[in-house]
């Protein structure tokens, strides 16, 4: 593994084990930021562009801020607790699972790997021949995935109101004049 | 140890003041410049309502909100998606398939219609989810339980 890409992995890990071990939540917040911030590093070391973009933007950016705010409404330390065995178990026995799994991946960057052969090639054909935008990720996102992407803004959108409903509610017309959200 | 309020902090105020309309056209041009680099609606969204987020940190949620009332996130959310399957249904009127973008440009091989199609569906998006991150954040600091330890509402003591 190429040193660069093993640094990462290395503080990722780091990070993700002080997380779990911190008492401080506010610190803890602010690590799982940073944790986000050092995958983007390494999705941009696999020329995995918009998949870095995303994980920097969401990871990195609005999560921590909505970490912080959910912080505001509960304690900033977390309680102290014993270790529990079945639970590190369970975690420990999922991990092995996931782990055992990717041994039948292909390895990265393999050129007879299914998926550059099932529909890749008619994807990135079709961009060129139909819709002539250099960012085939977008293409496919927009256009030939048009429906799932539909699919996924009404997500975030139900998302939005079912937090809104949960924390106070949605605005009603005479107060919203004022610009109050919450009666 | 002794505690200052956020907004009072004056590096955080400069800096704050330098970086949010670098942020704010930083997610425009994410937005905007989707199907050639890397980015698009949803990347453009968040990052768009990150930097005006960051605003209310610092300069108070009720400043921000004198911009963006919380009704005017609600009704964001709604016409984001809207904007999306509107998209769809002009390609229907047009004569195509729900979402065929090629149909929104007859006179063509359709090339302008795919480009105005996702560029107007990548707006829908973009909207949507900026909307929607600000309605959530307004959710947290609007809240009465927020009042009583809201740093994060702008208004509380700095951690």
């Amino acid at each position: 593994m190429p040193p660069v890409e093993l640094l990462l992995l290395l503080l990722l890990l780091a990070t993700v084990v002080v997380v779990a071990r911190l008492k401080d939540l506010f610190a803890a917040a602010m690590l799982t930021g940073i944790a986000s911030l050092l995958a983007a590093g390494l999705f941009v070391l696999m020329d995995a562009v918009d998949v870095a973009f995303t994980e920097a933007a969401v990871g990195a950016g609005i999560s921590t801020v909505l970490l912080l705010g959910a912080l505001s409404l509960t304690s900033r330390r977390e309680k102290q607790e014993r270790t529990r065995v079945v639970p590190l178990l369970i975690v420990a026995a999922t991990g092995a699972a996931l782990i055992y799994g990717t041994w039948d991946m292909p390895a990265y960057g393999d050129p007879d790997a299914v998926i550059h052969h099932h529909l890749a090639p008619d994807l990135i054909a079709q961009t060129e021949e139909k819709i002539h935008i250099p960012n085939i990720v977008t293409a496919i996102l927009a256009s030939f995935r048009g429906y799932d992407t539909l699919g996924e803004v009404v997500v975030i959108f139900t998302a939005g109101v079912g937090v809104a409903l949960l924390l106070g509610g949605l605005t009603r017309r005479r107060q919203g004049q004022h610009g109050e959200g919450d009666p | 140890m002794r505690r200052s309020r956020v907004r009072e902090m004056p590096i955080l105020r400069v800096i704050a003041r330098a970086l949010v309309p670098l942020i704010l056209l930083f997610g425009l041009y994410v937005q905007f410049h989707g199907d050639f680099g890397p980015g698009g609606g949803f990347q453009a969204g968040v990052i768009f309502a990150a930097g005006l987020i960051v605003y209310a940190l610092i300069f108070g949620r009720e400043a921000l909100q004198r911009v963006m009332p919380t009704i005017l996130t609600e009704r964001l959310m709604a016409a984001g998606v809207l904007l999306y399957g509107a998209v769809g249904v002009a390609a229907m009127f047009l004569g195509g398939e729900f979402l065929n973008y090629s149909a929104l440009d007859p006179l063509t091989t359709g090339h302008y219609g795919q480009h105005l199609g996702i560029i107007v569906i990548e707006l829908g998006v973009g909207i949507a989810v900026a909307a929607t991150m600000m309605r959530v954040y307004y959710g947290f600091v609007n809240s009465r339980l927020a009042s009583e330890n809201g740093w994060a509402a702008g208004e509380g003591d700095a951690p």
